[in-house]
């Protein structure tokens, strides 16, 4: 690797390096926070070993060929993290209440709170944002054909993920309660039950009850904030996990290396 | 697969050479134990977890009591049009629950089918039957008009054209104290004949009516 050349510093001004073996006077503030550093790295690793756990997860080889494709799934990832993070705090001022609380507070979050109107613009948007990524992020995977062994459970927790993302755009799009999300969900909640058999029955236990009613809001709150954002970043563990056991593919134009070296000869 | 399993020992732990056996015993005391351990964790976790998913199904299967609510005098309605009355469907959620009825006078000479004889006027539900739209009453063309995919009802609610699986819900009516009365809903299939309430997009003709079954929670 070529290096960098030295900045034209005459010798005069620059300070001898310290002879092998002795040490160079008092440390310069630089190497004692590096020594600092170091020492409270080495306490939590001598008592957890996460030095090894996070080496594994991030110092990964990759193959050859690996392009920006490949960061659609961190895309994702950081979506649904802007999402959790946006969520929590427009959770502060959010209130669950069918009878214009619910309205009234999504009124107050956009033109009153300091910074309100970005924050749930940053939920809103990044929700559109989430769904594009995801189904991108799909696409690649089924181009790439980097669903196939040994990688096929890592497929269907993906498309769990990708279920669990549309509850959240389901869920999510009835909380500000206006006529818009009051009719896209009585119209969402409808096509639920027309599902033969259990489709009815879904459609009661989604709007608690035979009609639109008191519990339907905080229902679908309940479902947005905690159920299932609880089972994404669970399943975003285990989506994270396979691929850093499996490793990536390589894209699918890239050739086999044609060295004869490497190649197994049956003598 | 390593031969741990094809080793035929007794089920006896006094043949198995186990320290301190009984005569007859088949359970170690190690499996007896890990077993103790797992079924009081089980039970522990049945404990809260069924508890929630009772809380979280329960109104699936609570039925929701019927009232009546009052839509007018006999004066305001009419054999030959709708008169479109707002009413209170889902009492505690303000504006959310209600609904609009369409309500007329019996009409001997179209409504001729023998579920209607006995009732004294028509409360026709607004609610489409596709996907739970509001229809609109179209005098001048005698016709219910669903505005989001042109569901189109004739004066009986009977669908004529577009996506809708059966006619338009209808509700009881009664005449107490010299006011009208509207009462629970009910659905209907294409002979006008009466069944528990069913969500929109959920035909009632054929096999309809078994694949989509009444809940519950609502029944007539």
């Amino acid at each position: 690797m070529p290096k960098l050349p030295a900045p034209p510093v005459p010798s005069s001004l620059k300070s001898p390096p310290p002879r092998p073996g002795e040490s160079g006077g008092p440390a310069s503030p630089v190497d004692q926070a590096i020594a600092a550093r170091n020492s409270v790295v080495d306490w939590v690793d001598e008592r957890t070993s996460l030095t090894g756990a996070v080496r594994w997860m991030m110092f990964r080889k990759v193959p050859k060929g690996t392009n920006w494709f490949y960061t659609l799934g961190s895309a994702t990832m950081f979506a649904f993290l802007n999402q959790a993070v946006t969520g929590v705090f427009l959770a502060m001022y959010y209130r669950p209440s069918p009878a214009g609380g619910a309205y009234e507070s999504i009124r107050y979050i956009t033109n009153d709170v300091f910074l309100g109107a970005f924050v749930r613009g940053m939920h809103k948007w990044g929700a559109t944002v989430m769904v594009v990524l995801i189904f991108l992020h799909m696409a690649r995977t089924f181009f790439f054909g980097a669903y196939k062994y040994p990688r096929e459970l890592n497929w269907v927790i993906g498309v769990a993920l990708l279920i669990l993302t549309m509850v959240m755009g389901f869920t999510g799009y009835l909380l500000p309660f206006d006529e818009r999300s009051y009719w896209a969900t009585v119209v969402g909640v409808n096509i639920n039950g027309t599902g033969p058999l259990i489709g009815p029955y879904l459609s009661d236990f989604l709007r608690a009850g035979p009609e639109f009613g008191a519990d339907t809001l905080s229902r679908f709150y309940a479902i947005h904030m905690m159920l299932v954002p609880g089972a994404i970043a669970a399943l975003i563990g285990a989506h994270l996990y396979l691929v850093a056991k499996l490793g990536t593919t390589a894209p699918p134009w890239t050739k086999a290396q044609k060295n004869p070296k490497l190649r197994r000869t049956e003598a | 697969m390593s031969d741990k399993h094809s080793n035929q020992q007794s089920r006896y732990t006094g043949d198995r050479l186990i320290p301190g056996s009984f005569a007859g015993e088949t359970v170690t005391r190690r499996k007896f134990m890990s077993g103790t351990a797992q079924t009081a964790g089980a039970i522990a976790a049945a404990g809260f977890t069924l508890p929630a998913l009772g809380f979280a199904f329960g109104p699936v299967f609570h039925e929701v009591p019927h009232h009546w609510s009052p839509a007018g005098p006999p004066e305001m309605f009419n054999e030959d049009n709708y008169v479109p009355i707002v009413i209170t469907l889902t009492p505690g959620v303000g504006e959310v629950g209600k609904g609009l009825v369409y309500v007329r006078k019996h009409n001997p000479k179209i409504d001729t089918d023998p579920f209607d004889k006995n009732t004294p006027y028509i409360a026709i539900s607004a609610r489409c039957v596709h996907l739970g739209c509001d229809v609109r009453w179209v005098s001048a063309a005698q016709r219910f008009v669903c505005p989001c995919h042109g569901g189109t009802y004739n004066v009986l609610g009977i669908r004529v054209a577009g996506p809708p699986p059966r006619p338009l819900d209808r509700f009881f009516t009664r005449v107490t104290n010299n006011l009208v009365e509207i009462g629970p809903r009910f659905s209907v299939n294409d002979e006008l004949r009466r069944f528990s309430p069913r969500d929109p997009g959920e035909p009632l003709d054929g096999i309809g009516q078994y694949l989509y079954p009444s809940r519950p929670s609502i029944r007539i």
